[in-house]
């Protein structure tokens, strides 16, 4: 069996959709916030594997647009765990479905 | 001599000025009320006397003062006063008499409350009638014309507790206010023709020949419409009415009212206007003096006829007053100027002597006023008696030794030459013999005779009331020293003429005709009343022999020849019927317009507010309604809940996905 771009893609989109589901359907914001991670690894394995497959395979491109998302990824996840922080802190629960608060 | 004309304001301004000063002091101050009017009038006689000497000097004498008053544009307002032979006896005669009456108050309003408040008025309508005589401007005549008006309604109603007091005091106000209008419109119209409203200023006042020549023929009119108001002033007819219900007053008022002041003003009025009347005379008569003489005569005569009906002495003397005004009119219009005005000094002494007479036979009767319930006071009230009957002896004409019986002569004799009618003479004629026959009624009533219920406890005036009788008295015999033909040296002083001693002069024509009336007179009434307060035959003691002989006509002479009857009937009918008229409307018509502009103003007022209830604030609703119903609808989508966004948001994406790969 080949190593080809369709099995990259398939995995990243399962990964993408597992990712998905973890984010719709915990109530736990840790657990979001992991679904979302896992999102964003969906989403840089595409960028490796698109660059990986495509026509100049010798340019690190796509390894740098990997390594500089991962670098946003980091900040946004300590950015979310301090949200998380923040919002337990005021409303003593991480359970989404009591903060609806922005409720119309 | 300059100094003198330039401080000549200080005659009026003095008593005027002590008048406030009066009327701040206290209730209580009595004394020092009384003494302050008295030390005016002592001023403004010796003030009087004073500037009246300069005048003997030159015939014709005239000093005036003029300055500026105030200016609008190009036009100046001026005023000023003046001194010449026709003012400067009128102020020695209005302070001495005023001095006369000032005094005799003290005795007279002894028992008043308000004492000091009477001096006040008294000191002020004496300093306004001053002022009218040496105002040399028709305007500042007016001004003082009007204090003068003022103080005596002021005084009549005087007892202001009494309604008929207050009814007089409004009466005489508003009959010289009728008069008064006319004066106005007369001083407009000279305004306005002559530009100038003073009398004389070095040629161009209006009295002098420059400005009498812009005149013109409007003058008649002019001088009518002053004449009015002179008319209202001084009681001629048809203005008359008032005067005689003035008598509600104090006695010493009605002294004030009718010698010195308030009818005074009248008749000096026209004289210091003559030449306006005299303007354009042919044969020495013209149109308005014609008015002037039937006016006069009229009221001459009528007043007389009254006289002799009235049970109330001080109305007999009140009729006799307007009657005597007649006659100064009469002679006025005639163009005897000079004896007018003499008849009005002469008229001042012994008029105020008789009615401080009457004041105080009154405060001996202690308020009895009905002669008919008087009687026998000859021996009780001697002092009183006997200055009574020279000063009805002056009124009523006797000649050679009281002054009235020479300037009544003065008279009858500018009369007896008018060119125009003999009437007025004869009338005037017939006055004298009426005058004589009123003021012998009026002697036999209250002196003669016994006691009657009024008069049982009577008692003689304490000095303070007879000295004035007997200064006035004096006056009235004295002054005939310089009236009589033989030395006319008050004629040729009033008309700027030299005059010498000639004894021959003195017993004229007229000198027998008036002895001849007077006598009538006098005979005739002591004929008729001699048992006047007595049971004559079947006629009872209360009744007038008159009204025994004659009662339809005594009814219609005591009832004022019912002339107030008639104003009543029309003039104040009249008035009346116009106030109720501009009352009906007032409410009906005019109250209605308002009230329906009202309710027209209310029926669009309900129907904006219908139109704003069901149209606009419904349309407003309705939106707002929508706005919130979307709104709710919107909202709903909302729920807060972080997760539904995020899967709503994948669907989308995979919907999107979905339509791209379908497009292929």
């Amino acid at each position: 069996m080949t190593l080809t771009l369709q099995l990259f893609l398939i995995v990243s989109a399962a990964l993408f959709c597992i990712g998905l589901l973890a984010a719709l359907s915990r109530r736990h914001a840790i657990f979001i916030l992991i679904g979302i991670e896992m999102m964003l690894a969906a989403a840089n394995l595409n960028f490796i594997a698109f660059w990986r497959f495509s026509p100049e395979p010798h340019e690190p491109t796509g390894v740098m647009i990997a390594i500089f998302a991962i670098a946003i990824a980091a900040a946004e996840a300590a950015v979310g765990l301090a949200l998380v922080i923040s919002v337990y802190r005021h409303y003593r629960t991480t359970n989404v479905d009591q903060l609806d608060q922005l409720k119309g | 001599m300059s100094w003198l004309i330039t401080n000549l304001w200080l005659i009026p301004a003095v008593p005027l000025a002590l008048s406030l000063v009066i009327l701040s002091l206290a209730k209580s101050r009595r004394k020092s009320a009384a003494a302050l009017a008295i030390i005016g009038q002592v001023i403004a006689l010796a003030f009087a006397i004073f500037v009246f000497l300069p005048t003997l000097q030159t015939p014709g004498f005239r000093a005036v003062q003029n300055f500026t008053w105030f200016s609008f544009g190009e036009h100046a307002l001026r005023i000023g006063w003046l001194l010449d032979p026709l003012a400067a006896p009128m102020m020695m005669m209005i302070a001495l008499v005023g001095l006369c009456i000032f005094i005799f108050s003290v005795g007279y309003m002894a028992d008043d409350n308000n004492f000091t408040r009477f001096f006040a008025y008294l000191s002020f309508f004496s300093g306004a009638m001053l002022g009218v005589v040496i105002a040399n401007s028709l305007l500042l005549l007016f001004i003082f014309w009007e204090l003068v008006g003022l103080a005596s309604y002021l005084l009549i109603g005087f007892w202001i507790e009494r309604p008929s007091a207050a009814a007089a005091a409004r009466k005489a106000f508003i009959t010289t206010r009728i008069g008064d209008m006319g004066f106005f419109l007369g001083i407009l119209w000279l305004y306005h023709n002559s530009g100038t409203l003073l009398f004389y200023d070095e040629g161009h006042g209006c009295l002098e020949s420059a400005g009498l020549a812009m005149l013109g023929a409007t003058a008649t009119f002019i001088a009518l419409l002053i004449f009015f108001g002179a008319a209202g002033k001084s009681g001629q007819f048809p203005l008359h009415v008032w005067l005689p219900d003035a008598m509600e007053g104090p006695t010493p008022v009605s002294a004030l009212i009718h010698a010195a002041t308030m009818v005074a003003a009248g008749v000096f009025l026209v004289a210091r206007v003559y030449p306006l009347f005299s303007l354009g005379a042919i044969n020495g008569a013209t149109p308005s003096l014609t008015v002037v003489v039937w006016i006069g005569v009229t009221t001459a005569l009528m007043a007389a006829l009254i006289a002799i009906a009235q049970a109330d002495i001080k109305r007999v003397l009140a009729y006799s007053t307007v009657s005597q005004l007649g006659l100064m009119m009469v002679s006025l219009g005639v163009g005897g100027v000079a004896a007018g005005i003499m008849h009005l000094l002469a008229h001042g002494f012994f008029k105020a002597l008789l009615f401080l007479g009457a004041g105080s036979v009154i405060h001996g009767c202690r308020g009895e006023q009905d002669i008919r319930k008087m009687g026998g006071l000859r021996r009780l009230m001697p002092v009183t008696f006997l200055t009574y009957a020279i000063g009805m002896m002056a009124l009523s004409g006797v000649p050679l030794f009281f002054s009235g019986g020479w300037t009544k002569e003065e008279i009858l004799h500018a009369a007896a030459h008018w060119p125009k009618s003999h009437v007025p003479y004869y009338l005037a004629l017939a006055g004298v013999i009426l005058t004589a026959i009123y003021m012998t009624r009026q002697i036999i009533y209250v002196f003669f005779d016994n006691r009657r219920a009024g008069s049982l406890h009577a008692h003689e005036s304490p000095r303070v009331m007879t000295m004035p009788l007997i200064v006035l008295a004096l006056c009235a015999i004295f002054f005939s020293a310089v009236l009589t033909p033989a030395w006319p040296w008050l004629h040729g002083y009033l008309a700027g003429e030299r005059v010498y001693f000639e004894i021959s002069r003195l017993i004229q024509p007229t000198l027998f005709v008036s002895l001849g009336l007077v006598g009538a007179g006098v005979g005739l009434g002591v004929w008729m009343y001699r048992k006047a307060g007595m049971q004559d035959r079947d006629r009872a003691p209360e009744t007038d022999p008159l009204e025994y002989a004659q009662p339809a006509l005594f009814r219609f002479l005591e009832n004022k020849m019912w002339l107030d009857e008639f104003y009543d009937r029309t003039v104040i009918a009249f008035a009346t019927m116009c106030a109720r008229v501009s009352d009906w409307m007032d409410r009906q018509v005019w109250d209605g317009l308002v009230r329906a502009l009202g309710n027209l103003g209310q029926v669009f007022g309900i129907f904006t507010t219908g139109v704003d209830e069901r149209g606009i604030n419904a349309g407003v609703d309705e939106t707002t309604a929508g706005t919130r119903g979307l709104g709710r609808l919107m909202s709903a989508a909302h729920s807060g809940q972080i997760q539904t966004y995020l899967g709503v948001a994948a669907i989308g994406m995979l919907v999107l996905l979905l339509f791209y790969a379908w497009l292929g």
